[in-house]
């Protein structure tokens, strides 16, 4: 973009014929201008407008259930729309927004569950046998990530120990493993290599049979979006959202702690118990605080500035479950 | 390597450059000031302007980072015109960047906030390259310069290379706990190119000093040493003094 000022633009050998009239050049100056504008101002536009990935989301068939108020907190809801476009789900890759964006490739009909390991009656569950097990409730919980977020979602299930307790472990079950699919055709970040899968999770036996665990069909009144573990889940409110593994194929009673995901790629990082617990930071941050998604307006400058709001023990659920680990330093068993 | 003479840049030019370069690195801040009115942000407001700006300190201070191996490789010199303002674009960014993360995250608590530089590394690293480029931005000026004198100037803002090497580290350590690294390793192998040129270019520089003096003048004319004597190369030898 220099400029040669001492050249003369033309000679006298041009002929006067063959100089663009003024008029016409200064036309065809606008008319560059405004297509090179239009050009940036077209590839501009998408970068401009980040709504796109909230407004597609096509809402899920609807799941009767029935409220159950013991398990309902009353704080506010997260928004739909930051509960399923805002998640972790690594097999769909690593921003929050790539589940949203990636996950519409999941089948999750046929899909079954295989419940198995020290039980009496092992058995494999289609989809529509869960979703008959036993009446749907909808449970409005506190969901609290690791990394320092967390949201207020109505989910829709029952507990988990309806369905063990029908399986019937055996005395020498301890553990529950939970293993999530696996398949490199439905979930493309499952071809890298960010943690060894299949995502594999873990619960102490008790911990499972709390009635405050919930194998979850569905959330907001609706199946499971792909996004958020469908088309079955658990969700262990006290614990960081990490240890409610999403799309299940294989719950297995075990005698062993079982050697789950993040534990296995960072045990000092992620250990195996994971309880919410403000007192003990993440070695590279401090888990004294949240920040609640979908606080103040929504996506502007107000949520910007919504301050953090303090993390509770056990995310609140102390009075629940803290009988689980008496005795227990958590600061160790972390 | 350069042997036809240096393109040489009007004041009028100049000026329609620095225009241009206000223009489009202020586009990033403007496109978040929309979003902040549309409710753009998405679920996690801080987080995403935070990451926002910056990505754009980053890529403002690569684009920096590139003005010298750009100029060296093109004879382009007035490009040297516009890299402080690049520099302090990328401080800019750098500056909304970390005021988040002091006034929003750290609620403007300086305890707070000195036991997060010291807990996290990948906030001692960030933090530290901060603190270099405000060292940078603050003796920018070009009273400044001549005050310092070029050598001592030069040899300051040379930490402009810790600057982009701690804010490479910054960053991978911010997606080590996620053992995802696809992003950071672009802007890593950017970083290592820029570098890298500077380099190379020092080590030939270096070659053709030892060689004997009657071989160095036959080599293709490279610049600086021995001052070829046209205007532009003047230019180009005075700036050179100041090239980091």
């Amino acid at each position: 973009m220099w400029i040669k000022t001492d050249d003369k633009p033309w000679g006298d050998e041009i002929l006067a014929s063959e100089i663009t009239p003024r008029a016409l050049f200064e036309q065809r100056r606008r008319l560059l201008a405004m297509a090179a504008a239009g050009a940036a101002g077209a590839t501009l536009t998408p970068w401009f407008a980040r709504q796109a990935l909230a407004a597609q989301q096509p809402h899920g068939a609807k799941l009767a259930a029935r409220a159950n108020p013991a398990y309902t907190t009353l704080e506010k809801r997260t928004p739909y729309e930051d509960v399923t476009t805002y998640n972790n789900f690594y097999e769909f890759g690593t921003d929050k927004g790539d589940p949203a964006r990636h996950a519409g490739t999941l089948q999750t009909r046929p899909w079954t569950v295989s419940v198995e390991g020290m039980v009496r009656q092992p058995r494999t569950y289609d989809l529509d046998a869960l979703l008959k097990l036993v009446p749907l409730e909808e449970r409005v919980y506190r969901m609290r990530c690791v990394e320092g977020w967390s949201m207020v979602i109505p989910w829709v299930g029952y507990s988990l120990a309806e369905l063990l307790r029908r399986v019937e472990p055996l005395g020498s079950a301890k553990y529950v493993e939970f293993t999530t699919l696996a398949d490199r055709k439905q979930m493309p970040g499952v071809s890298s290599p960010v943690l060894d899968w299949p995502y594999v999770e873990g619960l102490r036996l008790d911990e499972a049979m709390h009635p405050l665990t919930l194998l979850t069909l569905g959330l907001y009144g609706e199946v499971l979006p792909n996004q958020n573990g469908a088309p079955v889940r658990i969700v262990v409110p006290w614990k960081y959202g990490f240890k409610s593994a999403k799309s299940i194929v294989r719950i297995r009673l075990v005698d062993k702690q079982p050697l789950t995901a993040w534990n296995r790629a960072a045990p000092r990082e992620y250990g195996f118990y994971s309880n919410v617990n403000p007192a003990v930071d993440h070695p590279r941050w401090s888990q004294a605080t949240e920040r609640r998604i979908g606080e103040g307006s929504r996506g502007g400058f107000a949520g910007l500035f919504a301050p953090k709001q303090k993390t509770l023990p056990f995310n609140g659920y102390e009075q629940q479950v803290a009988s689980l680990y008496a005795g227990m330093d958590l600061k160790k068993f972390y | 390597m350069r042997t036809t003479p240096a393109p040489m840049l009007t004041s009028a030019g100049l000026r329609r450059l620095k225009v241009l370069v206000w223009l489009l690195a202020l586009l990033p801040l403007a496109r978040l000031v929309w979003l902040g009115t549309q409710d753009g942000f998405g679920a996690n407001p801080l987080e995403f302007v935070t990451r926002s700006t910056g990505t754009w300190a980053l890529v403002l201070l690569c684009v920096t980072l590139a003005i010298t191996p750009l100029r060296h490789w093109s004879g382009a010199h007035w490009l040297v015109r516009l890299r402080r303002l690049l520099g302090l674009f990328a401080f800019f960014y750098a500056c909304l960047h970390m005021l988040l993360w002091f006034v929003v995250d750290q609620g403007l608590d300086p305890s707070a906030m000195l036991a997060d530089v010291i807990k996290r590394p990948f906030i001692t690293a960030g933090f530290t390259a901060f603190v270099l480029m405000t060292v940078l931005a603050v003796t920018s000026p070009h009273a400044v310069v001549r005050r310092l004198g070029g050598r001592r100037w030069q040899a300051l803002h040379r930490s402009v290379y810790a600057v982009a090497v701690l804010a490479i580290l910054h960053y991978w350590w911010h997606k080590a706990g996620k053992n995802d690294f696809s992003e950071v390793a672009i802007y890593a192998a950017v970083v290592a190119v820029l570098l890298g040129a500077r380099i190379v270019r020092a080590w030939r520089r270096r070659a053709q000093a030892v060689k004997p003096p009657g071989r160095a003048g036959g080599s293709s004319g490279s610049d600086g040493a021995g001052g070829s004597g046209a205007g532009g190369a003047n230019d180009g030898d005075r700036s050179d003094s100041i090239a980091v």
